[in-house]
């Protein structure tokens, strides 16, 4: 077995035993990703792998949105080229101070995490492992990817919308939104800043729990972080789901729900049921309008986060005798046609005359969603859901029509929305062999019963040892 | 909601982007299908109810006023498009 197929536990496991080094575990990912990045492309530019003073403990991949002191960190997008951080998000100091080391070489993601396909990438699309016509998911689909791939131990990605969570589910892995202020967004390029947050992709639930272990936890460098007591997420890998009260949303089994993904659904839940957990059908009845107040509100504070992308301080700058017109030719060459699209719908919603129809009208309804999840935590311990309608769709079957696009991450969305966790877990496959994943929903600041419970499936199933053909 | 060129011109001006003849058709046109889609919250009765824009009871966070190290001026240089004795250079805006 090649180190670069072993989760990190096995490998800390290797490490501790004296049976291997973090210098073999990236000499193999090295490896492993010259002779297959070139098809994948979950990678992008050249950088160097990573400094080799500075190898240790199991390195982490990191999305291209999350600052590496001196690394490119480009959000995947022409506006931010050549833009080398002067400091390390706070994440990464947290994984550096734990022991381990990450790559200099970073993900590809959709431009500024907006999508859910990374065909929005200014380096072009990554492919899916497990078929490479295919998207991985986005917008950490560079994340998704090298995992599914072997081509990363372990990974970073964000979730604003189900960033993490939908590509974690078209890859067949592992993938957690944490809690809304349990992990510092310090160093993470905004995207919506009351709803970004980062989170761990990962070949199982342990590795999972492991690097949600090492990136929680207060920072004062991050005001909305959350100034509470972390606890051990391995603790919570308890295989045993006995009369755990869980809620099967009915608006989530409706018209546009794949029939084949239906189906893996409901097996999976018969699974649980059989391992001992209750089941019973509640309501989320604001569920059909998560996705329009996410689309006002998310790019809302998106076109305010992106107003500093004016080619004063870093990245690309048109050349102009005049400075206006200077922010506005770096804008529309630095911009690809999706953050354009975002940003114009943010500033619309946000301008005079639309303000209140549009803006406050979607933060009113964010608290219909949030009393929605309220209400039914008050009886259950947590929600199951698909993590996406459709398994992963082809490249390009989408890029026609943005409102198509955006209803991919129907299920995702609301959790965002409402600032609870949700982890998608792989759960089958569909007849043409592409992964599909199931979403666990907890309370606020509840990502032990998300373990919990997706470790129980996890160790009554074989679907996370299912590696692709590559 | 129809949404007709002036307002996407309108809209672009504000966010500092500059549209060719043939995005501004093609945007006008997608956003007006976007909103049109956005438009289901009409049908909401929220009169009554409180707008969230944060999810968390975190309120005005304050730190203590006291001096720290910060990022020396070079470093925050590094990556600025163009420069001058420790300042960042943008074209003339007064004449």
């Amino acid at each position: 077995m090649e180190l670069n197929n072993l989760t990190a536990h096995e490998l800390i496991q290797k490490i501790n035993n004296k049976e291997t080094t973090p210098q073999d575990i990236v000499a193999s990912l090295h490896k492993r990703i010259k002779e297959k990045d070139a098809q994948v492309k979950a990678y992008v530019r050249s950088d160097e792998l990573i400094d080799p003073t500075h190898i240790a403990g199991i390195p982490v991949s990191i999305k291209d949105n999350i600052c590496t002191d001196g690394y490119n960190t480009e959000c995947c997008s022409k506006v931010l080229e050549g833009f080398k951080p002067p400091y390390n998000a706070t994440v990464i100091e947290k994984i550096k101070a734990a022991g381990h080391s990450f790559l200099g070489l970073k993900l590809n993601m959709d431009e500024f995490a907006f999508g859910s396909s990374t065909e929005n990438s200014h380096f072009g699309p990554t492919h899916n492992p497990w078929n490479l016509n295919c998207v991985p998911g986005g917008s950490s689909g560079g994340s998704a990817a090298s995992v599914a791939a072997d081509e990363a131990i372990w990974a970073l990605g964000s979730d604003t919308g189900g960033s993490i969570r939908q590509p974690a589910s078209f890859c067949g892995i592992v993938g957690l939104k944490p809690t809304y202020g349990r992990v510092s967004r310090f160093g993470l390029i905004a995207f919506a800043s009351s709803l970004d947050q980062i989170g761990p992709l990962t070949k199982d639930v342990r590795d999972a729990a492991l690097l949600t272990n090492i990136i929680s936890g207060h920072d004062a460098n991050d005001s909305t972080s959350i100034n509470c007591a972390i606890p051990d997420f391995t603790k919570s890998l308890i295989n045993d789901v006995h009369s755990l009260k869980i809620g099967i949303p009915k608006e989530y089994f409706v018209e546009g729900l794949d029939p084949e993904v239906k189906k893996v659904a409901e097996e999976s839940i018969e699974k649980l049921k059989n391992l001992g957990a209750q089941f019973k059908e509640v309501s989320l009845p604001h569920t059909e309008y998560a996705v329009p107040v996410y689309y006002i509100i998310a790019t809302a504070e998106a076109s305010s986060n992106l107003a500093r992308f004016d080619g004063v301080q870093y990245g690309f700058r048109a050349d102009s005798s005049n400075l206006i017109e200077m922010y506005k030719k770096t804008r529309a060459q630095g911009f690809g046609e999706e953050v354009k699209r975002r940003i114009l719908l943010g500033t619309f919603a946000l301008s005079h005359g639309y303000y209140d129809a549009y803006y406050l009208k979607a933060l009113k309804v964010r608290t219909l969603i949030k009393q929605d999840f309220d209400n039914v935590f008050k009886d259950f311990d947590c929600i199951i859901t698909p993590t996406s309608p459709t398994a992963a769709f082809e490249i390009g079957e989408k890029t026609d029509d943005p409102l198509k696009m955006y209803l991919s991450d129907i299920y995702t969305i609301s959790a965002n929305l409402a600032g609870i966790p949700a982890i998608s877990l792989p759960c089958g496959f569909t007849k043409k062999g592409l992964p599909v994943g199931l979403q666990v929903l907890g309370k606020h600041l509840d990502e032990e019963m998300l373990f919990r419970v997706a470790y129980t499936y996890e160790q009554n199933t074989e679907w996370h040892k299912m590696k692709p053909k590559l | 909601m129809s949404i007709d060129k002036q307002i996407v011109e309108h809209v672009a001006h504000l966010a500092r982007i500059e549209l060719g003849e043939l995005e501004l058709s093609r945007l006008s046109k997608q956003l007006e299908h976007i909103l049109g889609f956005i438009d289901k919250l009409s049908s909401l009765d929220i009169e009554k109810t409180h707008p969230t824009s944060h999810i968390l009871p975190i309120n005005n966070v304050l730190r203590e006023d006291t001096p720290k190290v910060s990022i020396p001026v070079e470093k925050a240089l590094l990556n600025a498009p163009s420069k001058k004795n420790n300042f960042f250079v943008v074209p003339k805006i007064i004449e």
